[in-house]
């Protein structure tokens, strides 16, 4: 069994991770009845004996004593991390694992690259390689930040080339969050370009997400909750909720979008961490989904959004389960999948859903999908036995799709709306090592990139032809 | 003679794991519908194949291997029941992570890395056999651990055990995959087995799970009903049945028996298993078959290339008797004849003396260059299998498989010529050449095939 170390960069980084962290003990601690310390449960945790002090606490098997998160927290303003350490989840955090500085990126990716990134590179390292050793066999980093800021952006895009230089064989793994066109943040533009060249270089694979349409979607299952339209059948408990049971409800809006994206990183990892009768591990993702190595831009949705009181969910339902998956109201960026050209598709299934369920749906759902000539049949599969936290079953589709283009596109737009007045370039070409080439350089990598999908969605209307095969002489 | 079961990757233990079950349940099963002593001697002949006692428990004669823990641990622990069979708790071999659906890193990396701990263990179970038959090696080819590192272990046995015989159990995907380089891995396992294995036994995902919705009637089908099916499957071939010589001793070498009158040519090893007949448990009490109707619908099933006993297309006739002209060749191939190379049938119950296997020798059913005496073998036991009454196995090399190889070909090539994918496989050693062997071997095979 592997293990993987989370690294949370920035405000939008760590308050996700917080989530994450929240849930994941949740759910090992709903599946591991005997509080025993087993392999799942050391993919994301170590079993840390507190009354030793120094390297020695580790424990490897046996009863769990206390468990620490193998994460890496780092913020260069303090307020987040400190809240993190003072609430709740305190103890499942150590202490040394944290980098903070005080004054912040302000929002400027220069700031957050250029300026942190030398700074703290060696600290950097350094705690990289401590949670790398306590890993028996490390497969995977996570990243966690956000694009429209400074520091998840800046200094978290900075962390993917120093991840790849020191650990080339661990994948790399990121989740971004977009900034949505009503981003409050005047030159998220900029840093999301500037950060999009280091996610097409140094990324393995990155799972897009923008706050839209986690907010559309949170809308939409408060207004069927609250309007009582799915009757008694339904628990007001929910992928919403579900970690905020212990606290008043919609404490904060952010809190409710922030556990769509941490239940998104639980459920890509169940099948490597629990049993099922046909696993996925994590580098099959990559494996699966990435034909070509740039285009490792994965569109992702989580299905269902809201349990149910029945437990032998009849067919009707399990199948919506998997219709709804392709709608383009459950993506988690704005994007229509449908309607778009799939290069791959991943169809990870937790819970009580058997492979004729699986095949059934795939069946029916193929007509009305467009794959790219190459790969007119390619679905990833898997089944994982165990589900979530308050559902019976659940669903994640990881689509490599040109749906994500128009993302990509309306950034580039946005981008040269600024670019062109030359709008507060300065605060980024007054840190020492930028240049206007380094913005010129980011944009034409992305107009690469949305280059390689128009050349795809070309193909969309020609028809499949096979390409002549060898001819043996017999 | 001893057979030695080496489980490759998730299928591999999962389907492994089924296959000793089948094996053990069906040896102790008191309902043989023949003499106690018949009973006796076939229990024997399978424990003394598949087993080995330690203590009173009978040990499957297996080694595990996989690249991560989760599968293997799960076996183990479901065979450790009381009263039943066991695994060897040190046969296995794990590593902790696995080869990413990738076949380049299952033979590049793990293969050369571990083949000889993996070695090791296969001698020790090989040493306690009296004599061995030869090697079961099962695996998936759309995988990474049983397709990579299954063909470079296979070669590996070939060099070591040049005198046993091995058998790849391979398990052919879904057509509409369920990994999106299934088709990259599967023609580069079958050109390397190829070379290295003497047979390929092949087990269609497809087909099994039509068997258990049209057949069994199972309703919601999980991975566990179709390794029952294939259990059961593999179970009716190779029980222990007479020997030619003398009925009241069972054969001591299948396996080479087997080989012997399947594969008389290397350029033809793909062999496929029908069974007939198959239902569920319930259903089991209330049918009875004789095996005049037996026969024929399995005949049947051979020459129309139905994969189960439903749905046969009766329209389907051999050729003439006499040559027909280059034109009407076509014809027979309109009506999807299939035209057997070798055909071995095992026939398990009661009166199974008084069989009619005329069908079976009609020399119209076989290839011009073989002809039925030299085709067409049986073996038969008084002894049921798995409650059957009457049961009956065919194992075929033949042209089954002609159209999904072709098909799994042509969606490798498609997605070959677009270079898609290859970056994974290039990063670990397997280079474009390495490919394009692959599709020349693949494609002679169909060749050869067709031209039956």
């Amino acid at each position: 069994m592997t293990q993987s170390v989370v690294v949370q960069v920035g405000q939008c980084g760590n308050q996700v991770g917080c989530c994450f962290w929240d849930l994941a003990l949740r759910e090992h601690a709903a599946v591991n009845q005997k509080g025993i310390y087993d392999e799942a449960i050391s993919s994301f945790f170590r079993n840390v004996d507190t009354r030793v002090v120094g390297d020695g606490s580790s424990i490897s098997k046996g009863k769990i004593r206390s468990l620490k998160a193998r994460a890496v927290l780092i913020d260069m303003e303090e307020g987040v991390v400190n809240e993190i350490l003072q609430g709740p989840l305190r103890d499942v955090f150590d202490s040394k694992q944290l980098i903070t500085d005080i004054s912040g990126s302000g929002n400027n990716w220069a700031v957050g690259h250029k300026v942190f990134g030398n700074l703290y590179r060696e600290q950097i390292l350094e705690k990289l390689r401590k949670s790398a050793e306590h890993c028996d066999c490390l497969q995977c980093f996570f990243i966690i930040h956000s694009m429209g800021g400074g520091t998840g952006s800046g200094l978290g895009t900075f962390l993917l080339k120093v991840l790849e230089d020191e650990f080339p064989e661990v994948y790399r793994f990121v989740t971004s969050v977009y900034p949505s066109s009503e981003d409050d943040v005047i030159t998220s533009p900029y840093n999301s370009i500037l950060a999009m060249k280091e996610l097409n270089e140094h990324a393995d694979c990155v799972l897009p997400i923008d706050n839209q349409s986690l907010f559309d979607i949170i809308s939409r299952i408060d207004l069927v909750v609250s309007s009582g339209k799915l009757g008694p059948t339904v628990k007001q408990d929910s992928l919403v909720t579900s970690s905020a049971r212990a606290l008043k409800r919609h404490k904060k809006p952010f809190d409710a979008m922030n556990n769509i994206v941490a239940n998104l990183l639980l459920h890509l990892t169940s099948s490597a961490r629990f049993e099922g009768s046909l696993n996925m591990d994590l580098n099959e993702i990559s494996m699966n989904l990435v034909p070509f190595p740039q285009l490792h831009y994965l569109v992702s949705s989580l299905t269902p959004l809201y349990t149910l009181a029945d437990v032998n969910i009849p067919p009707r339902r399990l199948d919506q389960m998997f219709s709804d998956a392709f709608n383009k109201d459950h993506q988690l960026i704005q994007a229509d999948p449908k309607h778009s050209l799939y290069l791959a598709c991943a169809l990870m299934v937790r819970g009580n859903v058997q492979i004729s369920d699986l095949r059934r749906n795939i069946e029916r759902l193929k007509p009305s999908l467009q794959f790219v000539s190459w790969n007119q049949e390619g679905w990833k599969t898997s089944l994982c036995s165990v589900p979530p936290v308050g559902h019976s079953h659940s669903l994640l589709a990881l689509a490599n799709n040109t749906c994500v283009k128009p993302t990509f596109i309306e950034l580039r737009e946005r981008f040269m709306r600024l670019y062109k007045k030359k709008a507060h370039l300065h605060h980024y070409l007054q840190v020492e090592g930028m240049e206007e080439s380094c913005f010129t350089e980011a944009v034409s990598s992305l107009s690469a990139l949305i280059q390689e999908y128009n050349q795809l969605d070309a193909t969309k209307s020609v028809p499949v032809e096979d390409v002549p095969r060898l001819s043996i002489a017999v | 003679m001893a057979v030695v079961t080496v489980q490759l990757g998730q299928c591999g233990n999962q389907i492994g794991f089924e296959v000793f079950d089948a094996l053990f349940t069906d040896s102790q099963c008191s309902q043989g519908f023949c003499s106690k002593r018949e009973n006796e001697a076939y229990q024997a002949s399978c424990t003394e194949r598949f087993f080995r006692e330690e203590n009173g428990v009978p040990i499957a004669r297996a080694v595990l291997v996989d690249m991560e823990p989760k599968v293997i641990n799960q076996m183990l622990s479901k065979a450790a029941q009381p009263g039943r069979w066991k695994y060897d708790q040190h046969a296995r071999f794990c590593q902790k992570q696995g080869s990413g659906n990738n076949w380049a890193y299952g033979y590049s990396v793990h293969g050369p890395k571990h083949a000889e701990s993996i070695m090791n263990l296969i001698q020790k179970e090989v040493e306690k056999c009296d004599s061995l038959s030869g090697f079961f090696i099962i695996m998936s080819i759309a995988g990474g651990t049983g397709s990579g590192l299954g063909a470079f272990l296979t070669q590996h046995l070939q060099d070591h055990y040049s005198n046993a015989l091995k058998m790849n159990q391979i398990i052919w995907p879904y057509g509409t995959g369920e990994v999106i380089v299934q088709n990259y891995n599967s023609i580069l396992t079958l050109s390397h087995l190829y070379r290295s294995s003497d047979a390929l036994l092949v087990h269609e995902n497809d087909a099994v799970h039509k068997i258990c919705a049209k057949l069994m009637s199972t309703k919601q089908i999980s991975f566990r009903d179709i390794n029952q099916v294939l259990a059961h499957q593999l179970g009716s071939v190779f029980q222990p049945t007479h020997s030619a010589e003398c009925s009241f001793h069972y054969r001591t070498n299948p396996l080479g028996d087997l080989m012997e009158h399947l594969v008389p040519h290397p350029e033809f090893k793909m062999l496929g298993v029908r069974t007939i007949p198959q239902m569920s448990e319930t259903s089991l009490p209330y049918s009875t078959f004789t095996w005049n109707g037996l026969l024929k619908r399995l005949r049947q099933m051979l020459i129309s290339n139905a994969k189960m006993d439903e749905g046969i297309d009766w329209q389907v006739r051999p050729p003439l008797p006499k040559l027909p002209p280059p034109g009407k060749m076509c014809l027979n191939r309109e009506q999807h004849f299939n035209t057997s190379l070798a055909n071995l049938l095992i026939l398990r119950g009661k009166d199974v003396q008084n069989a009619n296997l005329e069908g079976f020798r009609d020399p119209a059913l076989y290839t011009s260059w073989l002809g039925p005496a030299d085709a067409f073998s049986a073996w038969k036991t008084p002894r049921a299998f798995n409650r059957y009454e009457r049961s009956a196995a065919l194992v075929s090399n033949g042209q089954f498989f002609v159209r999904p190889l072709d098909a799994v070909v042509g969606k490798a090539w498609n997605m070959f010529a677009s270079k898609a994918y290859i970056h994974q496989y290039t990063k670990f050693g397997i280079e474009e050449e390495d490919f394009l062997d692959s599709f020349t071997l693949l494609e002679q095979v169909v060749a050869s095939y067709r031209n039956l």
